[in-house]
């Protein structure tokens, strides 16, 4: 009865997820997977070991009001540190739930205090181990994406080398473990793997960071699949690696996105300082700088518009402004598309959210493959907040950091209009030749600010 | 149970591939516009690590075991919740053209 419950609760995750497919079945598959959830909390609750129904009840209330506060108070734009604080907490209670299998192995039937089976050990120490590094690699992403800490990337000497042995250091304290059963190496396995997690994330940008969030994402999975084999329990292990797919997929999309393989993200190091290597000396050449009323009457005599956000935007908070002046100019029967560019925000889907809070209807959100063949017949491409996603160097440039990079074809549009905050370079560190084209004006200004004057320029 | 114990395992490995494969296929129908929400709720799926927490909270008494299990439950369920919740939020904001939304002004 237990085992068939456990299977409806994972097959209405998979239904959960399988409801992402488009946006009118998602909502559905959202409470598919609140379903599952439900399912299996309350088989786990019938359990005869499972006694103490007011603790556990109280637990959940105090969680749950946590959640739900969090949830419902954090502004769409912040989504991107708010998943990584969740992620945290999944690793955190994986190491609990480890160590009070490895307190009270009765409990789970994995034998007794002091000869637990080996197999179990094994896997509580893998399951203990990647739940650790998810946790201190969450906090660090946290961290980083909230600005408490600086979203460059930190880099010292020998530090690939430095992580590789301490990786080897807990692979010996894992058999040392399994051989000995010691509370004591249980814990150092503990804080040596949270200190893994911070050196891994540690070298990687802030820009880098859609990468490391879904990485994150996979190993939270992993980490319970790692339990799921302790307590031979299918639900956690079928979960667990529905979310490790998950997060690996969009790992991989992500570094797809900036033409990069998951490892060099990974042994990071990449933007950040190296603003000196800027290739062409580019100080004579001239910019042509326009305001508001420029823009509102560039885009007010054109045909079609295509606007390109990226993280400026989320960061301006420039999303409901933007949408405004979007629909004065459908308004004045101008074609006004959205293109997201994979990699533009701090988490994979980060835009799409953000115009989708804004009222943008998802039919005018197209994706790079969908709208780039667009840009040709395009009057107007209005950037904001965006540059790199936009650089031709990307084609053009071999020795250019980003070379390779899919980008938009920006180029291709009749004019471009980019509004920025200064001319200061991308996260790549990589000057942007289009700033200097003839069919380029800038704008310079906050995202938000500049999207309300044109806003007013063209009710005027 | 000690004889089984391998079998056992093979089982969870059996169970962990053929999920794995299931989990290839379904996150790459995922739309790229609903990324987000994809990390949102596979946040609040993977807290069903919650099962765990509970079984070692369940027996009556107190212990160090219990304690840890409590709070494991904390934890995933700040996770479900929030997880559920704020994939609920995301998903009620994607909306389609024809309606005319401007209960935001």
């Amino acid at each position: 009865m237990v085992a068939i419950l456990y299977l409806i609760s994972a097959l209405l995750f998979i239904f959960a997820l399988r409801g992402l497919s488009h946006p009118e079945s998602s909502r559905m598959g959202n409470i598919f997977g609140i379903i599952g959830m439900i399912i299996a909390v309350f088989t786990t609750l019938m359990f005869k070991s499972v006694l103490s129904y007011y603790e556990i009840g109280a637990a959940i209330l105090i969680g749950g009001a946590i959640g739900s506060f969090i949830a419902l108070r954090i502004e769409m734009t912040a989504l991107p540190q708010l998943v990584a604080a969740f992620h945290s907490l999944v690793g955190l209670a994986a190491v609990f739930v480890a160590a009070a299998a490895f307190y009270d192995p009765v409990a789970f039937s994995i034998g007794k205090v002091g000869s637990i089976k080996t197999a179990s050990l094994v896997e509580m120490s893998i399951g203990t181990f990647i739940g650790a590094i998810t946790f201190s690699g969450s906090v660090l992403a946290f961290g980083k994406l909230q600005g408490t800490i600086s979203g460059k990337p930190i880099v010292f000497k020998f530090q690939h080398l430095t992580n590789a042995l301490i990786f080897l250091v807990i692979i010996f304290l894992i058999v040392l473990f399994v051989i000995n059963q010691s509370p004591t190496i249980f814990w150092v396995i503990v804080i040596v793997s949270i200190l893994l997690g911070f050196l891994v994330v540690i070298p990687i940008g802030g820009a880098d960071m859609p990468v490391v969030v879904s990485m994150l994402n996979s190993y939270s999975g992993w980490a319970a699949c790692g339990i799921g084999f302790t307590l031979s329990n299918n639900l956690l292990i079928i979960t667990g690696a529905l979310v490790g797919a998950s997060g690996a997929i969009l790992s991989y999309i992500m570094s797809k996105g900036m033409n990069r393989s998951i490892i060099n993200v990974v042994l990071g190091g990449f933007g950040g300082e190296q603003d000196t290597i800027a290739s062409k000396d580019n100080s004579d050449k001239i910019v042509k700088q326009g305001n508001a009323e420029d823009a509102a009457y560039i885009m007010k005599n054109a045909d079609s518009v295509i606007i390109v956000p990226g993280y400026g935007m989320a960061v301006a908070q420039a999303q409901h402004a933007l949408r405004e002046m979007g629909d004065i100019l459908k308004k004045e029967g101008i074609e006004v598309r959205y293109a997201i560019h994979p990699v533009a925000g701090r988490m994979p889907g980060h835009m799409n959210v953000l115009l989708a809070e804004a009222n943008v209807p998802y039919e005018e959100v197209l994706e790079l493959d969908e709208i780039n063949h667009d840009f040709p017949m395009t009057e107007v491409s209005f950037v904001i907040g965006a540059n790199d996603v936009t650089n031709p160097a990307a084609k053009t440039d071999e020795s250019s950091p980003i070379f390779g990079m899919p980008i938009l074809d920006v180029e291709k549009s009749q004019s471009v209009l980019f509004v920025k905050r200064s001319m200061a370079t991308g996260y790549s560190g990589v000057d942007n030749e289009l700033f200097y084209r003839d069919n380029t004006t800038m704008l310079f200004g906050d995202a938000k600010k500049m999207c309300e004057d044109i806003v007013k320029s063209l009710s005027a | 149970m000690e004889a089984h114990s391998s079998e056992v395992f093979v089982i969870g490995l059996t169970v962990f591939f053929l999920a794995c494969i299931i989990g290839y296929y379904v996150v790459w129908s995922v739309t790229p516009a609903l990324h987000s929400p994809l990390m949102g709720v596979t946040n609040a799926i993977s807290s069903v690590i919650i099962v765990g927490a509970i079984l070692a909270a369940g027996p009556q008494g107190f212990d160090t075991s219990k304690i840890f299990g409590l709070i494991g439950v904390i934890l995933a369920s700040v996770n479900i919740f929030g997880g559920f919740l704020v994939t609920y939020r995301m998903l009620s904001m994607f909306k389609k053209k024809t309606k005319k939304t401007k209960e935001k002004e």
